[in-house]
C-alpha cells in the first residue's frame, strides 16, 4: 500500500511543484494551505509524512510540528520542515520541536526526493 | 466687694504655684527629662507675646477704634507663615554659635563685636522701659480697681500716692524678686530656663482661660450672645461708628504702620528673641508652632469687640476707661470671684511679660555691657567670676524694673496702654534691619549695622521717646509745638516738614529709613575685616558649617581651660561638661594634657554661653598659647571649607548628570537595539519574500530537466508558473531598492507644479487594463479644471496606481465598483480610492502601511503582491508633507485617501 505524504503550504506554485514530485515516486498526496487545515487533515487520517511550510497564516508549521509531537498517537508521523527563513536558529527550532529533517527554499528536487525516500524507508 | 486681704493672698498663692511650676520643671531637666520639649509647651511660651496690653490694653483700643486693635495680631500672624524660612534659621546659627540673646547674636554676626552687643543692649533697655511700665501700670491699676471698685473717685486717685504708698513700686519689686529667683538661680551654660518657660507656658493658659471667661460671661449672660450684643451695638451712634474701618487714625497707613511694628516685635522684642530662639529646645517644634500660635491669638481675640461694645453700651458716661471694661464689666454684676479670676489673668500676662523681659534684658545687659568693661578695665584673672556674674544679673534686673517703674511714675499716665507699647515695638523694630540682612546678605558690614542702629535708635528717641517727656512735662512743650529752639523742620512729629502721618507711622517711617539706608548703603561701599566676614560666612552658610570649622589652631592646657570655665560657671558645672565631653569624644582627660582645637572651640562655645560671644573669645584667647589662627588663616579655612563643599556639589552635580547620561545611552541603546531587530526582521522578510518565488522557479526548472517525456500542455502550465514567479522576482526586488533608496533619503525626487487632475486621469489610463480584465466598473469623479499642486508627477502618479491597483485586486470580478474622486478638506487636497471589495478590519487598517503587513485575501488565502506598496506610498506622500490613510468597515469596502497640503 502506498505511503501518504501530505503537503502543507500557502504557496500554491510550490505545492504544485511538491504534488508533481511526490506522485511521481508513488505517493498518495493531499495538499492544504495553513496550519489548521493541516490539524483537520491529519485528524481524519494520519499521513505517514508531512512536507510542512513554516510561515504560514493562522498556525505556523512549528505549531503544528509541537502539536503533533505533543500526542503519542502521532509519533510515528515523519515531519520535514521547509522554511525560506534560511538561518541556522530556525533550522535548531524546528529540530528541537520534533521534525525530522530541516529543508530549507530553495531546495534541489532530487534531494528533497531522497530525503522522503528515506524517512519513508 | 472683696477684701483687700482676699486679693493679696490670692495673688502671692498665684505666684508661689507659678514658681512651683518653674522648679518642678528645673528639678526635672537637671535629670534630663525635658517637660517643655513639644510644641505645645513652645507655642504657649511664645504667647508670652500677650501681655496686660493684649488682656486690657485691646478693649481699650477697640473701643476707641474698632478693630483697629487687630493689625498687632495680624503682624504675628504674616510673620508666623515665614517662621520655617527665617525662624528656623535663626534657631540654627544660635544653636551652633551658643547664643544667648538678641545682643549676642548680633555682636557674633557682625564680627564678635562687643560694640554692637553694648549698642543692641542700650537700645533694648531705654527701648523696652515704656512696655515695662505698662505692665506695672496694667497690674496697679487692676489691684485698685479690685479693691475700690466701684469707687472710681478713689480709683483715679492713686496715682498722687507717694512712693511708698504706691502699689506699682510694689508690685515692681516683688517681679524683680520673682524673674530672680526664676532666671538667676544659677548661671547656666546655655542660657536655657526651662522652669521659666513651664511657668509662662502655664501663664499662658491662665490669661486665655481668664480672659475667655470674661467674654463669655459678658457676651451670653450680660447679653444675649453676640447677635444681640451687636445689635444693639449698631443701635447707637458711638459703638455703631466702630463697625466701619475708617475710625482707625491715620487710615490705611496707620494699619500698616501697626502691622509692619507687630511683625518686627514678635521676632525682635528682647523677650520674643529669649522664648523663640533661646528657649528653643527643637527647631522642628517651629513648624507646628508656626500654625497653632496664630490660633491662639485668634482665640484671645475674639472677646475683644463684644466686651468693648458691651463696656461702651453700660458705661456710656465714659467714667470707666475702656481700658478696664472686662474687670470692671463682671465687678457691676456682683462677680467677685470671677472678677478675682479675671484680675489673676491679667496679672499671669503681666507677670510672663516682665519676668522674660527683665531675664532676656539681665542676660544682655551682663554679658554685652558689663561683662565687656570688666573684663577690660579690671584686672580679675583669679577671681572665681561665677557669683560676680549672678550678681551683675540680678542687679540688671532690678535696674531694669526701675527703669520700667520710673517710666511709669513720671510718664505713664499721659498714654493709653497701647500707645506705650507702641513705643517699644518701635525700638524692637530697629533689630530687625540688622538681623535680616544679617542672615541673608554676607556684604552687611559691622559698620554699617552700627550705624543703621544707633541712627535709627537716634531717630526713635528722638521722635517718640522725648516727645513722651514733653507730653509729662518734663521737656517744656514747645519742644513738640515748634521744634527745639523754634525751629520748625525740627519738630519731633512732623521731621522735615512730613506732617502726612501718625507720631508712631511718623516715627516708623523715619527711623527705619535710615536705619536701612545706613545698613545697605555702608555695606555696599564697606570693605569688611576678615574677623567680620567670617562671621558673616557662619551665619549665613549655616547650614552648610555646622559648626565643624575649627577655627583654633593652638592648643591649651587642658586644666588651664577648666580653670577659666570655672570661674564663670562654676567648677560643678564645669566638670559636668567636660565629663560628658570625654565620654562623647572618647577621650581620657586624665592622660591627656593638653586640649586640641576642638575641645578649645568647645570651651568657647560653652563660656559663650555664660558672657557672650564677644567676651568669651578675648578670654580664650587669654590661655591658648599664643597660636590664635590669623584672621586671614581662618577666612581660609572656611573658605576651603566652602570649597570643599562646593567641589562635593559640583561633584555631586556631575555624577547626577552622569547618571542622566547613562540613561540616555541606555535609552539610545535600547532604540538602536530595536531597529537592529526591526533591520534583521526586514531582511529575514526579504529574504523570505524572495527565496519562494525562487523555489517554484527552482523546482520546476529542475522538474522540467528531469522528466523530458511530459506532455506539451504540461510543460507549458510549468513554464507559465516559472515566467509569473520570475516577474514577480523582479517586482519584488525593484520595490525593496525603492523603499530603500526613499528611506536612505537617496531617491530622486523631481518636485515641480504639476496638474493633479491630469496625473490623476492618466493613472487611471494606465490601470485601466486591469479593471477591464475583471470586469470591474471604475468611476472617476475629478473636477474639470486643473488642480495645481507642487509634487514629483511620477511619485504620485504612483501612488495612485498603486491604490487603483489594490482596489482592483481585491473588488468582486463582474459586479466590482471602484471610485476616483478629489475633493478639498481643512485646507488639504485629498484623493479617494474606494472600492466595494471585502473591507479591511480596523485592527488591519494602520498595519497595512507597515512593511510586509499584508492581509490576508478573506476568500483566496494567500495575500497577492509584495507586501511594500502601501509601505513605500506612504513615504512618497509623508515626503509631501501629506498624510495617507485608509477607512473601511469590514464587508463594506474600502477607501483609501491620501492629502496634500494645498
Amino acid at each position: 500500500m502506498a505511503k501518504y505524504v501530505l503537503i502543507v503550504d500557502d504557496e500554491p506554485n510550490i505545492v504544485l511543484s511538491l504534488e508533481f514530485l511526490m506522485k511521481k515516486e508513488g505517493y498518495e498526496v493531499q495538499s492544504v494551505s495553513n496550519g489548521e487545515e493541516a490539524m483537520q487533515a491529519i485528524d481524519e487520517k494520519a499521513p505517514d509524512l508531512i512536507l510542512l511550510d513554516v510561515m504560514m497564516p493562522r498556525k505556523d508549521g512549528y505549531e503544528v510540528c509541537q502539536e503533533l509531537r505533543a500526542n503519542p498517537s502521532w509519533k510515528e508521523i515523519k515531519i520535514i520542515m521547509l522554511t525560506a527563513k534560511g538561518r541556522d536558529v530556525e533550522r535548531e527550532k524546528g529540530l528541537a520541536l520534533g521534525a525530522n529533517d530541516y529543508i530549507t527554499k530553495p531546495f534541489a528536487t532530487q534531494e528533497l526526493v531522497e530525503k522522503v525516500k528515506s524517512l519513508l524507508g | 466687694m472683696l477684701q483687700e486681704w482676699v486679693i493679696l493672698l490670692v495673688s502671692l498663692c498665684y505666684l508661689g504655684t507659678l514658681f512651683a511650676i518653674a522648679y518642678y520643671a528645673d528639678w526635672k531637666s537637671d535629670r534630663g527629662e525635658s517637660v517643655i520639649s513639644n510644641p505645645y509647651i513652645y507655642t504657649l511660651s511664645i504667647a508670652v507675646y500677650c501681655t496686660a496690653w493684649t488682656f486690657y490694653g485691646s478693649v481699650g483700643r477697640a473701643a476707641e477704634t474698632g478693630v483697629g486693635f487687630l493689625p498687632i495680631y495680624l503682624g504675628p500672624t504674616l510673620m508666623a507663615a515665614l517662621w520655617w524660612f527665617l525662624l528656623r534659621k535663626i534657631i540654627r546659627i544660635a544653636k551652633v554659635y551658643r547664643i544667648t540673646s538678641i545682643a549676642d547674636f548680633l555682636a557674633s554676626r557682625y564680627g564678635k563685636s562687643s560694640l554692637i552687643g553694648g549698642l543692641v543692649t542700650i537700645i533694648a533697655v531705654v527701648g523696652i522701659m515704656p512696655y515695662i511700665s505698662l505692665q506695672l501700670k496694667a497690674v496697679s491699676t487692676s489691684y485698685y480697681v479690685m479693691v475700690h471698685y466701684p469707687d472710681f473717685e478713689m480709683i483715679q486717685e492713686h496715682r498722687v500716692s507717694s512712693l511708698w504708698n504706691d502699689n506699682a513700686f510694689s508690685v515692681a519689686m516683688i517681679m524683680a524678686a520673682f524673674s530672680i529667683l526664676f532666671g538667676t538661680r544659677h548661671i547656666d551654660a546655655t542660657e536655657r530656663h526651662e522652669g521659666m518657660v513651664a511657668a509662662i507656658a502655664f501663664e499662658s493658659v491662665i490669661k486665655l482661660l481668664a480672659f475667655s471667661a470674661a467674654g463669655i460671661f459678658i457676651t451670653f449672660t450680660m447679653f444675649d450672645g453676640p447677635v444681640d450684643l451687636f445689635d444693639w451695638a449698631s443701635r447707637y451712634q458711638e459703638t455703631a461708628k466702630l463697625m466701619k474701618l475708617d475710625v482707625m487714625p491715620g487710615g490705611y497707613t496707620n494699619w500698616f504702620t501697626l502691622t509692619f511694628l507687630s511683625m518686627m516685635a514678635i521676632m525682635f522684642l528682647p523677650r520674643q528673641f529669649q522664648v523663640l530662639v533661646v528657649e528653643n529646645v527643637n527647631e522642628e517644634h517651629v513648624r507646628k508652632a508656626a500654625w497653632l500660635f496664630p490660633l491662639y491669638l485668634l482665640a484671645i481675640n475674639i472677646f475683644v469687640l463684644p466686651i468693648a461694645f458691651a463696656g461702651m453700651l453700660l458705661f456710656p458716661e465714659g467714667h470707666v476707661a475702656p481700658d478696664i471694661f472686662v474687670l470692671a464689666l463682671p465687678l457691676t454684676e456682683g462677680q467677685n470671684i470671677l472678677a478675682l479670676f479675671i484680675y489673676i489673668g491679667g496679672l499671669s500676662a503681666a507677670t510672663g511679660m516682665v519676668i522674660v523681659a527683665t531675664i532676656a534684658l539681665s542676660t544682655m545687659v551682663c554679658n554685652d555691657l558689663v561683662m565687656p568693661i570688666l573684663l577690660r578695665v579690671l584686672s580679675i584673672q583669679q577671681v572665681d567670676l561665677s557669683r560676680v556674674l549672678l550678681f551683675i544679673r540680678r542687679c540688671s534686673i532690678v535696674f531694669v524694673l526701675l527703669l520700667g517703674y520710673l517710666y511709669y511714675r513720671f510718664i505713664g499716665e499721659s498714654y493709653t496702654l497701647v500707645t506705650m507699647g507702641l513705643v517699644s515695638f518701635a525700638a524692637a523694630a530697629q533689630f530687625g534691619p540688622a538681623i535680616l540682612f544679617g542672615v541673608f546678605w554676607k556684604d552687611a558690614s559691622r559698620r554699617a549695622a552700627i550705624s543703621g542702629l544707633s541712627a535709627g535708635f537716634l531717630v526713635w528717641l528722638y521722635t517718640l521717646l522725648l516727645p513722651s517727656f514733653a507730653r509729662s512735662g518734663w521737656i517744656p512743650i514747645s519742644f513738640l509745638q515748634h521744634g527745639p529752639f523754634g525751629i520748625e523742620l525740627l519738630k519731633p512729629y512732623q521731621l522735615l516738614g512730613l506732617n502726612m502721618f501718625d507720631p508712631i507711622t511718623h516715627s516708623v517711617f523715619w527711623s527705619m529709613l535710615v536705619n536701612i539706608g545706613l545698613l545697605v548703603g555702608i555695606s555696599l561701599l564697606d570693605r569688611q575685616s576678615t574677623m567680620d566676614r567670617i562671621q558673616a560666612s557662619l551665619f549665613v552658610d549655616v547650614y552648610r558649617h555646622s559648626g565643624d570649622t575649627h577655627l583654633w589652631k593652638g592648643k591649651a592646657m587642658i586644666t588651664e581651660l577648666k580653670n577659666l570655665l570655672a570661674r564663670f560657671i562654676g567648677p560643678r558645672q564645669t566638670d559636668r561638661a567636660f565629663a560628658t565631653y570625654a565620654s562623647t569624644h572618647k577621650i581620657d582627660f586624665t592622660k591627656d594634657m593638653q586640649a586640641d582645637a576642638e575641645l578649645v572651640e568647645f570651651a568657647e562655645r560653652l563660656l559663650s554661653g555664660a558672657i557672650g560671644a564677644a567676651s568669651a573669645r578675648v578670654m580664650v584667647s587669654s590661655i591658648v598659647e599664643g597660636e590664635e589662627i590669623s584672621p586671614e588663616g581662618i577666612m581660609k579655612i572656611i573658605d576651603e571649607t566652602s570649597q570643599v563643599l562646593e567641589y562635593s556639589h559640583q561633584l555631586e552635580e556631575k555624577s547626577l548628570e552622569l547618571e542622566a547620561a547613562t540613561k540616555e545611552l541606555q535609552e539610545a541603546n535600547k532604540r538602536l537595539k530595536e531597529l537592529d531587530r526591526l533591520k534583521d526582521e526586514f531582511v529575514s522578510t526579504v529574504s523570505h519574500e524572495l527565496r519562494t518565488p525562487l523555489t517554484s522557479v527552482r523546482a520546476f526548472s529542475e522538474i522540467l530537466h528531469d522528466n523530458e517525456d511530459m506532455g506539451q500542455e504540461e510543460r507549458h502550465k510549468y513554464l507559465d508558473i516559472m515566467v509569473k514567479e520570475t516577474e514577480r522576482l523582479t517586482r519584488l526586488i525593484n520595490e525593496v531598492l525603492d523603499l530603500a533608496k526613499i528611506e536612505s533619503g537617496r531617491a530622486d525626487w523631481f518636485m515641480e507644479n504639476i496638474d493633479l487632475t491630469e496625473a490623476i486621469r492618466e493613472a487611471v489610463a494606465l490601470t485601466s487594463q486591469l479593471f477591464r480584465e475583471k470586469a470591474i466598473t471604475i468611476v472617476e469623479l475629478l473636477p474639470t479644471f486643473p488642480i495645481n499642486v507642487f509634487a514629483d508627477r511620477d511619485r504620485i502618479m504612483q501612488v495612485v496606481i498603486n491604490l487603483l491597483s489594490n482596489a482592483a485586486k481585491f473588488s468582486p470580478s463582474e459586479e466590482g465598483t471602484v471610485t476616483v474622486r478629489v475633493y478639498f478638506k481643512k485646507r488639504e487636497i485629498r484623493v479617494e480610492v474606494a472600492d466595494n471589495g471585502p473591507g479591511i478590519h480596523p485592527e488591519e487598517q494602520k498595519k497595512i502601511f507597515e512593511k510586509f503587513k499584508q492581509i490576508t485575501d478573506l476568500r483566496n488565502g494567500k495575500p497577492k503582491g509584495t507586501g511594500l506598496g502601501l509601505t513605500i506610498c506612504r513615504r512618497i506622500i509623508e515626503y509631501h508633507n501629506g498624510s495617507i490613510w485608509a477607512e473601511s468597515k469590514p464587508g463594506k469596502g474600502s477607501k483609501f485617501v491620501f492629502s496634500l497640503p494645498e
